[in-house]
């Protein structure tokens, strides 16, 4: 099939971008979205034009590097589904697809469709751990933890920082990012030590990076290629205000 | 450096289950108030590289980490789908560290080191745990303890795992252990860089030249001991299911400053992978071991056979490997699995359009625990396999076919995990050590955090307390060469301006490994290839075209830079296959067969491990031998029938 591309295309965080056009022929169903830009790369060596430049790793949806918003969707058209397992039979000849990069304040557009997600890292820098030291933790049975929350604290964990749920919300919250890891941690009995400081210091780092508030839109768990549940959120709230009566420490 | 030296494994001696110990207890140390005097770097942030870092760092020392990707997240260790082997024996079916320790080695077909190896089965056990504290949520039985699956070479469950994502939620454990050292300020991370070189002074590793990935500046980093964990170089073949950045470079670059690299060849070919669709394909998906708990592979047992799998009645089947291997079936280690399907496909029963594919197969599963049980275990993988060939593999068996996966060789170290270099200590995949010339499945994240959390924490001491180290900083005059000659390899890939793309050389490149150095391996064919790995790179000099410049973000270039560095390795990869012109484990010579097909071992002419020393591109590489003795596991022809 042949399609109508039309790229955002930004030289470095400095410059100013604009969306160029690209007519893309030879493109295969069987194609992975990225594999059919490796195609319009080669395509734009060939003519002496630099490549697009995108983010992208394992390219089995796993790494959380890739994304992109086509059409105006997050990841593009399926449901729970990264940029790169996205396949081109979901298109057909003839089609448009206007690719840009994810758009949020707190995430800087460093050049085409790469952007800087470290305000992701500090967030979790500010307290998504456990504390525990590399040595003699107990016997990993000495604590029995039902099935059901060890599948719940997955569900949660699962998440693979791709920064969808930011692109997604109207809002350009980092709520359902950030919340997954408060939900994972919560739903675990190594987490409730630093139950109360965990989310505090969470949540405060993530306004400071610049990102929105959530105001129930639910974009972000439609958009997340995980599915991570948006009752994380709830969660989330919950302990952030629990935490705020309950923490020694002060907010 | 002399090409004399011998080689000095530094195994301790003594009975083999207290070696770890006496060692440690022999090692220099260095007192907890001078640990931060030290400053030791970290490359790479996968399960080696970022446990390690956290670890030192939790120890006190002053920890730098590098990475490649835009967070260290996202290294290639996230990936692994399967599982975690470890001795605990929770489901009593007759584990232990021995049996551990017996199973790896004959699954390596006696090619690793015994007292590597033991002292990995000693510290699976803690590595359970650790990752246990940390909140890795393992899949759990409902009495709340943790749940096991079997892998491949093993007739005990001790694989622990995480769904389908084992991998995933291992280096999102070891990253928050990370992540609150970069927070108290005791890790400086270093994200989207690309380690370019090693600096060496008086024979010493004593910092590295990376390129910053967004400003396209070269960086200087000096330290006190360098850690490469910067895994393994399965991308020589272009098409593998590592992931696009994976690459040689750093192992590479550090080869040709004077470590050697060992058992290059050693390269697992796993059976279980999404087959080919086209010309288009840039890299292959692996569809977990852990299948094989529950899928049954088969092919029709009539040639070119033609109809939907679905509809080939049960006995027109061929369970080939329940039938070729009714101890193990279809739990054989991977590289059995793998030469039994290539059988199948070259001897004309392959299945799907390109007739290279087999069929695993969840119907008796399916028929026998519902399809929730298996959406349960598997969901994930599922899923991933009807994204990518538009097939639902509930209704369907699932179509795969062999993919390289993971490379047993890389630099040589000793038990150390140090290089041949001094200062220079090598982690999980980039080293050559534990898995000899196979790998077991879920073996690799045993490995990577074996080396990190309870490995290089003991052994470094050694060198930062016994070698005398003198202050150095980046204005010494030795980082100002290195960065000289990396500036000047840059600026020429950017001044050719040829009519080719990188990946187009990559493309060439890896086709010829496949075909040539794939699952089986001639005299002549390695010849060829050796001779059409230097055309490549000769013809890569002089028409590769990388637009763009140096000082900005510039991925054209960053491949570049990657695929010389392949081309240049592929020439010793081969060579290395060439010499041994024994079968063992993933390492397949036509030549070196049994009556029934199988890998059939030289001991008597190569128990040894083959680490070869730079002497220049296009030069003949030094071959040093390490003699592997077998005091405990016994040498055998492996057999899993």
């Amino acid at each position: 099939m042949t399609l109508n591309l039309r790229i955002w295309r930004q030289k470095d965080s400095h410059a100013e971008g604009a969306i160029e056009s690209y007519e893309l022929p030879g493109v295969s169903s069987d194609m992975s979205f990225l594999e059919m830009l490796d195609i319009l790369n080669e395509q734009l060596i060939g003519k002496g034009e630099e490549p697009v430049s995108f983010d992208h790793d394992c390219r089995e949806g796993v790494c959380g590097s890739c994304g992109a918003m086509v059409n105006g969707q997050v990841h593009g058209p399926d449901t729970e589904t990264t940029l790169c397992q996205l396949h081109m039979r979901r298109f057909k000849d003839g089609d448009t697809l206007q690719v840009e990069p994810w758009r949020s304040a707190a995430f800087p557009v460093l050049k085409d469709l790469v952007v800087d997600r470290s305000s992701f890292d500090r967030i979790q820098q500010a307290g998504g751990y456990v504390s525990v030291a590399t040595g003699s933790p107990p016997d990993a049975n000495s604590v029995p933890i039902p099935k059901d929350d060890a599948e719940a604290a997955f569900d949660y964990a699962e998440c693979i920082g791709c920064g969808g749920c930011v692109a997604a919300c109207p809002n350009g919250a980092a709520m359902l990012f950030t919340a997954a890891k408060v939900a994972h941690l919560k739903k675990l009995p190594q987490g409730q030590p630093e139950r109360e400081r965990r989310v505090l210091s969470m949540v405060d780092t993530m306004d400071k990076e610049g990102f929105g508030a959530c105001t129930n839109h639910y974009e972000c768990t439609a958009a997340c290629p995980k599915g991570v549940p948006i009752d994380a959120i709830a969660t989330m709230n919950r302990e952030y205000l629990r935490a705020t009566f309950f923490s020694k420490e002060g907010v | 450096m002399s090409s004399q030296f011998k080689l000095d494994s530094a195994c301790p001696s003594g009975p083999i289950e207290s070696r770890w110990d006496n060692h440690r207890f022999e090692m220099k140390q260095v007192n907890p108030a001078n640990k931060r005097k030290f400053k030791i770097l970290v490359v790479g942030t996968g399960l080696a590289g970022g446990s390690a870092a956290a670890t030192l760092a939790e120890l006190g020392y002053n920890v730098t980490s590098l990475c490649i990707q835009d967070s260290p997240r996202r290294a290639h260790s996230i990936a692994a789908q399967g599982g975690i082997n470890a001795a605990k024996n929770y489901p009593n079916d007759g584990d232990s560290i021995y049996r551990l320790f017996y199973d790896t080695v004959k699954g390596g077909d006696f090619r690793a080191r015994e007292s590597n190896v033991y002292r990995l089965a000693q510290v699976s056990n803690n590595i359970i745990d650790q990752a246990n504290a940390q909140g890795v949520p393992f899949a759990r039985e409902y009495g709340g303890h943790l749940a096991n699956r079997s892998f491949g070479g093993a007739q005990v469950s001790r694989t622990f795992y995480a769904r389908g994502a084992t991998g995933q939620q291992l280096l999102l454990g070891a990253y928050s252990a990370m992540n609150r050292q970069i927070h108290a300020g005791k890790i400086d991370m270093r994200t989207r860089r690309e380690m370019l070189d090693l600096v060496t002074i008086d024979g010493v590793a004593r910092g590295v030249i990376c390129r910053n990935l967004i400003t396209g500046e070269l960086e200087r980093y000096a330290a006190d001991a360098v850690l490469l964990c910067t895994g393994g170089y399965g991308n020589v073949f272009y098409l593998s299911t590592n992931a696009k950045a994976s690459n040689v470079t750093a192992s590479w670059r550090a080869h040709k400053r004077g470590a050697l690299f060992a058992n290059p060849c050693f390269t697992q070919i796993h059976p279980t992978c999404i087959p080919v669709s086209g010309d288009h394909q840039s890299k292959l998906t692996l569809m977990s071991e852990s299948l094989r708990n529950d899928g049954r592979i088969w092919t029709p047992k009539e040639r070119d056979d033609g109809r939907p799998g679905d509809q080939v009645p049960e006995d027109e089947r061929d369970y080939y490997l329940e039938r070729r291997y009714p101890a193990f079936g279809n739990l054989v280690p991977r590289d059995v699995a793998s030469r039994a399907a290539k059988e199948r496909c070259d001897s004309g029963y392959g299945v799907g359009n390109s007739k290279q594919a087999v069929y695993l197969d969840f119907k008796d599963a399916i028929a026998r625990d519902g399809e929730d049980a298996v959406r349960a275990k598997y969901g994930n993988l599922f899923h991933m396999y009807e994204k990518i060939t538009d097939e639902n593999p509930y209704q369907r068996p699932m179509r795969i076919f062999p993919a390289v996966h993971y490379t047993m060789g890389g630099l040589w170290v000793d038990y150390n995990l140090q290089s041949t270099i001094p200062g220079l200590f090598v982690l999980g995949e980039a080293n050559f050590s534990d898995h000899g010339a196979n790998r077991l499945g879920a073996s690799a994240l045993m490995q990577g955090l074996s080396d990190g959390y309870f490995v290089i924490p003991a052994t470094v001491c050694g060198h930062l307390a016994g070698a005398n180290l003198q202050p150095v900083t980046t204005s010494h005059e030795a980082f100002a060469a290195v960065e000289h000659e990396v500036r000047e390899k840059t600026d020429k890939l950017l001044s050719i301006g040829g009519s080719r793309s990188v990946d187009s050389f990559h493309r060439e490149l890896g086709l010829t490994m496949w075909d040539k150095c794939g699952m089986a391996r001639s005299e002549s064919g390695l010849r060829e290839a050796v001779d059409k790995i230097r055309g490549i790179r000769e013809s890569f000099w002089g028409d590769v075209r990388v637009l763009g410049e140096s000082e900005n973000l510039n991925q054209s270039l960053e491949k570049a830079g990657r695929v010389a560095d392949f081309l240049e390795f592929a020439e010793t990869f081969a060579v290395d296959a060439l010499h041994r012109s024994e079968s063992c484990g993933g390492h397949f010579r036509e030549e070196s067969q049994t009556e029934e097909g199988e890998a059939l071992r030289d001991d008597e002419n190569f128990c040894y491990a083959a680490a070869w020393e730079f002497q220049g591109v296009g030069n003949d590489s030094t071959l040093h031998k390490e003699d592997l003795s077998f005091d405990y596991v016994k040498l055998a022809q492996r057999s899993y029938k």
